[in-house]
């Protein structure tokens, strides 16, 4: 088992290291274009020149990467062209708001999806399995930006129910959040469901199922104590890395309700070319997926018995 | 019968592959789901095929006083002007005809993409499979690492650093999706390689990328063509996702995702510019997905 950690470990740290060579070469390696993006369009050559000189742009590739990647470690991400702070100032915040965003829609989408999934796992085949199903093709049919525009329609327009956007100018409002979390959830739990829909169904054709319910169980009781603890180590991955698909959805709810998020932050530095922003922000997006990816295996590996005593 | 096969062989077996293809489409029938779906994804193909004609008006042309634009669906401007049944947009197009148009930049890049992206992952897929040790172990590291991007960061990076265009586009998919198909045809290739067949083909001598691809890749079909449909709906979001941030198809031709970019500063106050094009996009989308959850649905009958 350590070992099974140790490796996964090593391999996080090996996917960063890759992610962050690649993403220094993409950004970094025309450093006339990195002198474009920091001094502006109408900057003169000798600026820029000058500006190259002073930040050791013409060292060595290598030499830079590393330098880099020292000051990237220790949380010196350099400076916002945009905003004209350090970088930090402004990820911290957003990232905790996007957390905030992303609980939300977990705490939802979790019991919705697993209780869903279950019922129609629980009889393959049937009426409310054949309804769950189609609901969940239908409701992951609608991408983000569609539902978000279909939802404001109904919710905002015609109901003048909830607030059209999200930017929490005055404060934390619980119902500023609630159109982005809806978004996320309708497209995020079809897949769950299916997931722990077909991990359901396939513990419910086992022979310890046939035997419990041969000997008398109720039914109730089959389910509950026996195939759920079976049925649920699957979701249990698929939910860790929904994550990974949470930190794109993010980027169009963020956009579309002007919530101010890590996404919507990441989207604007990449078209207002914020090359230090971009940076950061691709690499903790990259961090937190291949964290939750390692989370996804470990966990599992430890759940699953069979897995675990072998 | 048996007089008219051996002398036309060549012909009667292609005539019997397209029958059974023919045969295999026809299963859809069982499914009505999967039926739906096909009958969407039919629809929109003869609404793209038959734009200029079904389009009532120029899709890029403002056809309205300038003084006042936006126009409610369905409402007559004047005696003896056309009526826009879906409205008019920011600058006065015809959303209608728009969306008609649209349906072509659609329908043209999402399959061109998934198309290439399979070609590629194919082939990366066959090669993992097929020869396994170091080639396997490369290609599925590269694969794993672009896998662990979230994919939007990964699509938004990639346009916003080379620009936005339809190239670009059909790359950055190509790019970002082949890993994962990879990942399907090489299970699937290190399933089949122990096959009786392929050990046949090998005795004979054949070399091993006709093997992969005459012996091997037939006899994967049935999961990809599944995946598929799946991944090509996936790639119509994208499409439509790119769009909608102003990173997708340059202006003005009609993009749906472009359309509700355009028009989203306004959607509070007008929302039909941005509810049509997206109703439009989701439906193509459940078309590509009810059929490929009927596809499954057969291929797991037998």
């Amino acid at each position: 088992m350590l070992v099974f950690i140790l490796k996964r470990l090593g391999f996080m740290a090996l996917t960063m290291v890759i992610v962050s060579v690649l993403l220094f070469l993409l950004l970094e390696i025309d450093v006339e274009g990195v002198a474009v993006m920091v001094l502006g369009p109408y900057s003169s050559d000798e600026q820029r020149e000058l500006w190259l000189q002073q930040n050791g742009y013409f060292d060595p590739l290598w030499e830079r990467y590393l330098d880099w990647l020292g000051r990237f470690v220790t949380g010196d991400f350099g400076e916002s062209i945009r905003f004209k702070t350090p970088v930090a100032e402004i990820l911290w915040p957003r990232l905790w708001n996007t957390a905030i965003l992303g609980f939300w829609t977990f705490a939802v989408m979790i019991p919705l999806s697993l209780v869903l999934g279950i019922l129609a796992g629980m009889k393959e085949g049937s009426k409310l399995d054949r309804t769950i199903s189609v609901t969940s093709i239908i409701t992951t049919s609608v991408p983000e930006f569609a539902s978000a525009v279909i939802l404001s329609t109904i919710f905002v327009f015609w109901w003048k129910l909830l607030p059209g956007t999200s930017s929490m100018s005055d404060g934390f409002s619980f119902k500023e959040l609630i159109l982005p979390v809806m978004v996320l959830v309708i497209y995020d739990f079809g897949y769950v469901a299916r997931m722990t829909r077909a991990s359901m169904a396939e513990v419910m054709t086992t022979h310890y199922i046939r035997t419990a319910v041969l000997k008398g169980l109720p039914y109730r009781k089959v389910i509950l104590k026996h195939a759920l603890r079976n049925a649920l180590i699957a979701p249990f991955t698929v939910i860790m890395l929904q994550i990974n698909w949470l930190l794109s959805g993010v980027i169009v709810v963020e956009f579309a309700f002007a919530y101010k998020g890590f996404g919507a932050l990441l989207l604007e530095a990449s078209l207002t070319s914020d090359i230090y922003m971009i940076e950061a922000c691709a690499m903790v997006a990259v961090f937190v997926a291949v964290t939750t990816q390692t989370l996804a295996d470990v966990g599992y590996t430890y759940l699953n018995p069979r897995i675990r005593f072998s | 019968m048996s007089n008219a096969s051996t002398t036309t062989l060549p012909r009667q077996t292609a005539g019997a592959a397209f029958m059974r293809a023919i045969k295999s489409f026809g299963l859809i029938r069982e499914s009505w789901v999967g039926m739906f779906g096909a009958c969407i994804i039919i629809f929109w193909c003869l609404v793209a095929i038959f734009a200029p004609l079904l389009a009532p008006n120029e899709p890029n042309a403002t056809l309205v006083p300038y003084q006042r634009p936006f126009w409610w669906p369905g409402v007559e401007i004047a005696e003896g002007q056309p009526t826009f049944w879906l409205g008019t947009d920011h600058v006065g197009r015809d959303i209608l005809s728009r969306i008609i148009y649209g349906s072509q930049t659609v329908l043209i890049y999402a399959p061109l993409a998934t198309f290439c992206a399979y070609a590629v992952g194919i082939l990366m897929g066959l090669a993992a499979g097929y020869y396994r040790g170091w080639v396997d172990d490369l290609l599925s590291r590269i694969g794993d690492i672009i896998l662990s991007f979230p994919v939007l960061v990964l699509y938004v990076i990639i346009i916003a650093t080379f620009g936005a265009s339809p190239v670009n586009i059909v790359v950055a998919i190509i790019f970002a999706s082949s890993p994962g198909i990879m990942r399907i045809v090489r299970g699937l290739v290190l399933d089949l390689r122990n096959r009786d067949y392929v050990a046949a083909a090998q005795t004979r001598g054949e070399s091993s990328w006709r093997i992969m691809l005459i012996e091997i890749l037939p006899n994967a079909r049935g999961p990809l063509i599944v995946d598929a449909c799946l991944r090509l709906g996936y790639v119509i979001i994208t499409i439509g996702v790119l769009g909608f941030l102003g990173l997708g198809m340059p202006p003005p031709d009609p993009d749906w995702g472009g359309m509700v970019n355009e028009t989203r500063q306004m959607a509070l106050a007008f929302p039909h510019m941005t509810l049509f094009p997206c109703i439009a996009i989701s439906s193509l989308i459940l078309g590509f997905n009810l059929l490929a959850d009927g596809l499954r649905e057969i291929s797991l009958r037998d």
